[in-house]
């Protein structure tokens, strides 16, 4: 087989089990691409290469004794350091847990060592996942793989960026208001966030409890969906998680078939603030899903408007609360001068110097917004518009099958372009956050690039609760009609670093 | 009662409130599967959920659902059908979150009450306590001081035990208890007694009182007649029933003295002294703490269904109240003595000593008479004595055996209390020996006689009862070991007279 890393994670899952290859070879060649690149893409916070080879050994010893039958089997992953991983660095992406090793691993780490996915490393990201640019780590920013001056998308930069320069055939993202979808977009790769309760969030960092939800990146939908299928389903660790058969995906990737479907555009998400280019593909891939027999109509979501608003309160606010473990108390870092310092001191201390300024003022928005006399003007109008939000996508779903918007109103910004002003940064989220909001399943894939600046642009389908298997359908179908016009997929395009 | 009281409430109306928490007897933790036993080596029972590892999410314990709903269903509670927890925010290392996930403006059971019985001048009095709420909680974990003298002030560290952290607990909050006149202190204890066995009753918890698995905030206020209610004060951690009643009674005279010197009280939370019984100064509350509450988004609301509600409603067993009035019938006692046996703690200590082979009447005696004169002297309950029922079991079984005479049954309980080992251990420790060679006996009453002999004269003339005294001079001469009904028949043979 011609360079591994090249090769999708279907295609490689295949050659391991036909032993034409073994998960040790696949696992170097992406480790030697590591080697060869991260120093300029920086997707990668740990990487630990000898752990990765001997993880992969076992997996071949598993598969020669046929005790591995996992579609996925021995093809190698990159995690979001936000997802607990027992004995091996976790910081999510701050300075406050240098050097914490979790005692133990995420449902979705357990499920992926259980079909036999191996990991290469945690990827870069915003601090806490609080970013849409990846600049916010604290551990210096992700450069994107199709120029490295610019950003790659954020929170989860880096598991775009991995993915988008061949270091990894897949990665797992968390996505709280975009940030799997928009580093999609932005890096051309494909990623999804699953319907709310789909995956489990044990053990994922938590960064607003009722808007997070882990989901797959890859550089193809049929990835997408294998590596969906691994990671989803009911967890009795986290009762937020739906307690219902998954929808298949992986059959409805494979279907590829718009025909008598009912295409929703929304009005409020194409407009004013998105970059000719982006519209531009957009729309050209509107005309694709006519001729391919979709009948595309547009909807109005007439309280989008206020989703921005309402999102700004209730993650702050959730976030200042569950950012208070973070005390030096326990885990992480401690700062103690050695003086004798009265515990609210060092816990004090400790904040200041292990949270960034993004961080930091998230904290004190949520703590304001929370605060007796201000939570019903704040969080409690926001949770309100939450319901109005989820009201205009039942209203929508009740004409169409899907709902699509261009993902970002942009293509990748240089770094630092948006650095000090951050509502410039929090608007790239604004056609991703109501999914969150309402607690619907999205998808984020590539539909060219854009005439004005020659970056990726992506696409976002929107399905409604536990409709996943409309996004890989619908998803798969765009997919092979543009790739057939390309010759291939959109990232081969991507310069090979 | 003192003067000093009779004027305060000549004076002044109180108004008492309690909060109080329980830990509740479920195998495992509120949100985890780790162990909720008591103790253990610090930081056994401990996973990542009762740690607040980042990423951990917590689970709710249906058993501690479940005991909620009977608790507040013996409360006469109504119970929500929906309802969500919430996170009270703050910071405090024994606190593995710094949040704490409790309950807030959706409590599991709200409206209820407690029929409490008080021993006034004219008789028991009924009086009805309404409840506010009961809602479910998690517990925290616990600080350790090391250096200086276990307090945080001088400690050189602290260390956390978090094995406690996430226990589950209920909070049972009374509504503002009114009317209560100079019976504020009485009602408070009889309200938190009631509440304690009414848990037990239920099989929810067995609350070890000594363990701290009880604890009381009592609120106290006082005002003048007509007046408005009174600027309250809440006096934290009152662990034990006795401390409940002095709590009150120390809080309303030292409101009455601030009061009448035109001093404000202060809300604040005071600290209860077990020793000095005082109350000091704790935290203001004139500035409340903001707790930041919002619901709980790791956590599914608890929504119990009306079949659940209605199953849970039949496992409900006597109410105390109830029990009592049977076994007040079956022992043939009045009101006014099954209240003094409640009061003094002794009931369910005379329940276990009739359950292991005690005669009603004599497990009476001993737990209302000679041990409730020692816990008084020493300023406990009943229950922290190191006499148990099964004890009283042995003891009485022996004196029907003839092994002990009842003053020596005495002296084996004096024994006990003093900590001398168990029944048999301490009746070898202290040589007690009934004496029953009648040889012996008969010669102690022929000496006993021959130095009364009017009192001879006086039995043999026919007055019986003149006996006792030769009796008492004889158990003296034996030092108590002999019996004194088998003196008594041996010396009226002695001298031919029969009863």
């Amino acid at each position: 087989m011609s360079d591994l890393t090249r090769q999708s994670a279907a295609t490689l899952a295949s050659a391991i089990a036909r032993k034409e290859v073994s998960s040790e070879e696949v696992t170097r060649a992406h480790l030697d691409r590591i080697s060869q690149v991260d120093e300029r893409v920086r997707a990668f916070l740990h990487v630990d290469r000898e752990s990765s080879i001997a993880r992969a050994r076992e997996v071949d010893q598993q598969l020669a004794k046929g005790e591995l039958s996992s579609p996925l089997a021995g093809v190698p992953i990159a995690l979001k350091d936000l997802l607990a991983t027992k004995g091996v660095p976790t910081t999510c992406g701050s300075r406050i847990l240098e050097g914490w090793r979790p005692p133990y691993n995420a449902t979705i780490v357990d499920k992926l060592n259980a079909a036999g996915v191996v990991s290469l490393g945690k990827t870069n990201m915003d601090e806490f996942a609080m970013g849409s640019s990846t600049e916010h780590s604290g551990y210096g920013p992700t450069h994107n793989p199709w120029d490295l001056t610019r950003i790659p998308g954020g929170s989860g930069g880096g598991s775009a960026a991995a993915v988008a320069s061949f270091e990894s055939p897949m990665a797992i993202g968390t996505d709280t208001g975009g940030s799997i979808r928009q580093p999609a977009a932005l890096t051309g790769t494909v990623g999804v966030k699953p319907t709310y309760g789909g995956v489990s969030r044990y053990g994922i960092v938590a960064l607003a409890s009722s808007l997070d939800q882990a989901g797959p990146c890859a550089r193809d939908v049929m990835d997408t969906a294998l590596l969906h299928a691994v990671i989803a389903g009911h967890d009795p660790r986290d009762s937020t998680s739906i307690n219902e058969p998954v929808p298949d995906v992986v059959a409805a990737a494979l279907k590829a078939d718009v025909r008598g479907m009912k295409i929703g555009v929304i009005k409020e998400l194409k407009g004013e603030g998105f970059q000719a280019g982006v519209l531009e593909r957009f729309n050209q891939s509107l005309e694709i899903l006519t001729e391919l027999g979709a009948e595309v109509i547009e909807v109005s979501c007439p309280h989008f408007e206020y989703a921005l608003g309402a999102y700004y309160l209730i993650l702050p606010s959730e976030a200042s609360s569950n950012l208070a473990r973070f005390d030096g108390m326990r885990f992480g870092i401690r700062e103690d001068d050695g003086k004798d310092r009265s515990v609210e001191e060092v816990m004090s201390a400790t904040r200041e110097k292990g949270f960034g300024a993004e961080v930091k003022r998230r904290i004190m928005l949520g703590t304001y917004a929370l605060s007796s006399g201000y939570y019903d003007a704040y969080y409690g109008q926001a949770q309100r518009i939450r319901t109005l939000i989820t009201r205009d996508f039942a209203d929508a779903f009740s004409h169409v099958d899907v709902l699509v918007s261009p993902t970002a109103p942009t293509t990748a910004f240089k770094i630092g372009e948006k650095l000090d002003d951050p509502l410039a940064m929090y608007l790239n989220d604004i056609a991703t956050i109501p999914v969150n909001l309402a607690g619907n399943c999205a998808m984020s894939l590539p539909i060219g690039r854009a005439p004005e600046d020659g970056l990726p642009v992506g696409l976002q389908i929107i399905a409604p609760p536990m409709a996943d298997h409309l996004l890989y359908q619908v998803g798969s179908a765009l997919e092979s009609a543009l790739a057939d016009r390309w010759g291939g997929l959109l990232i081969s395009e991507a310069p090979t670093l | 009662m003192t003067s000093e009281y009779q004027a305060v409430i000549a004076e002044f109306e109180p108004i008492i409130g309690l909060e109080t928490h329980i830990e509740l007897g479920t195998n495992s933790k509120m949100f985890c599967s780790c162990s909720a036993q008591f103790g253990g080596d610090p930081n056994t029972h401990v996973c990542p959920v009762c740690l607040g590892l980042p990423g951990s999410m917590p689970v709710v314990n249906r058993a501690a659902v479940e005991s909620t709903i009977r608790m507040g269903l013996a409360l006469n509670c109504s119970i929500a059908p929906w309802c969500r927890f919430a996170r009270k925010n703050y910071f405090y290392p024994d606190m593995p979150k710094n949040y704490q996930i409790s309950q807030y403006d959706e409590p599991l059971c709200s409206d209820g009450y407690l029929d409490v019985t008080v021993p006034t001048e004219n008789g028991p009095q009924v009086f009805r306590v309404e409840i506010e709420r009961v809602h479910m909680e998690e517990d925290t974990g616990k600080l350790l001081h090391a250096g200086g003298a276990g307090r945080i002030h001088g400690a050189t560290h602290s260390l956390v035990d978090y094995n406690r952290a996430g226990i589950p607990l209920i909070e049972v909050v009374t509504k503002p208890i009114l009317g209560t006149g100079e019976l504020a202190p009485e009602i408070a204890k009889a309200y938190v007694s009631e509440l304690r066995d009414l848990m037990r009753a239920l099989g929810v918890s067995d609350v070890r009182m000594e363990e701290g698995s009880l604890r009381c905030d009592v609120n106290v206020s006082l005002s003048r007649p007509g007046e408005e209610w009174g600027t309250r004060t809440e006096t934290k951690n009152v662990n034990s029933l006795r401390s409940v009643e002095r709590a009150v009674r120390t809080e309303m005279l030292r409101q009455a003295d601030q009061l009448r010197a035109d001093q404000r009280i202060i809300l604040e939370t005071r600290h209860f002294n077990e020793e000095t019984g005082d109350t000091t100064s704790g935290r203001s509350k004139e500035e409340a703490e903001d707790y930041r509450y919002f619901p709980e988004p790791d956590l599914v609301p608890v929504a119990p269904s009306e079949s659940w509600i209605e199953q849970l409603r039949g496992t409900l067993p006597e109410v105390p109240s109830v029990r009592r009035a049977r076994l007040q019938n079956d022992w043939g006692i009045s009101e006014f003595d099954m209240q003094s046996l409640v009061n003094a703690g002794a009931l369910e200590l005379i329940v276990a000593s009739i359950d292991a082979g005690v005669q009603p009447s004599a497990a009476r005696k001993w737990w209302t008479g000679e041990l409730t004169r020692v816990a008084n002297e020493r300023d406990c309950e009943l229950e922290e004595l190191t006499v148990t029922p099964a004890d009283i079991a042995q003891i009485e079984g022996l004196i029907s055996e003839g092994v002990l005479t009842d003053k020596m049954a005495r002296s084996v309980f004096e024994g006990l209390l003093e900590g001398e080992g168990n029944v048999t251990e301490v009746i070898s420790g202290r040589g007690l020996v009934v004496v029953s060679d009648d040889n012996l006996l008969v010669e102690a009453i022929n000496q006993a006689l021959s130095e009364s002999p009017d009192i001879a004269e006086k039995i043999k003339s026919g007055k019986v009862a003149a006996a006792g005294a030769i009796v008492g001079a004889v158990m003296k001469a034996t030092k108590g070991q002999a019996d004194a009904a088998k003196v008594r028949t041996l010396l009226l043979e002695q001298l031919g007279v029969k009863e």
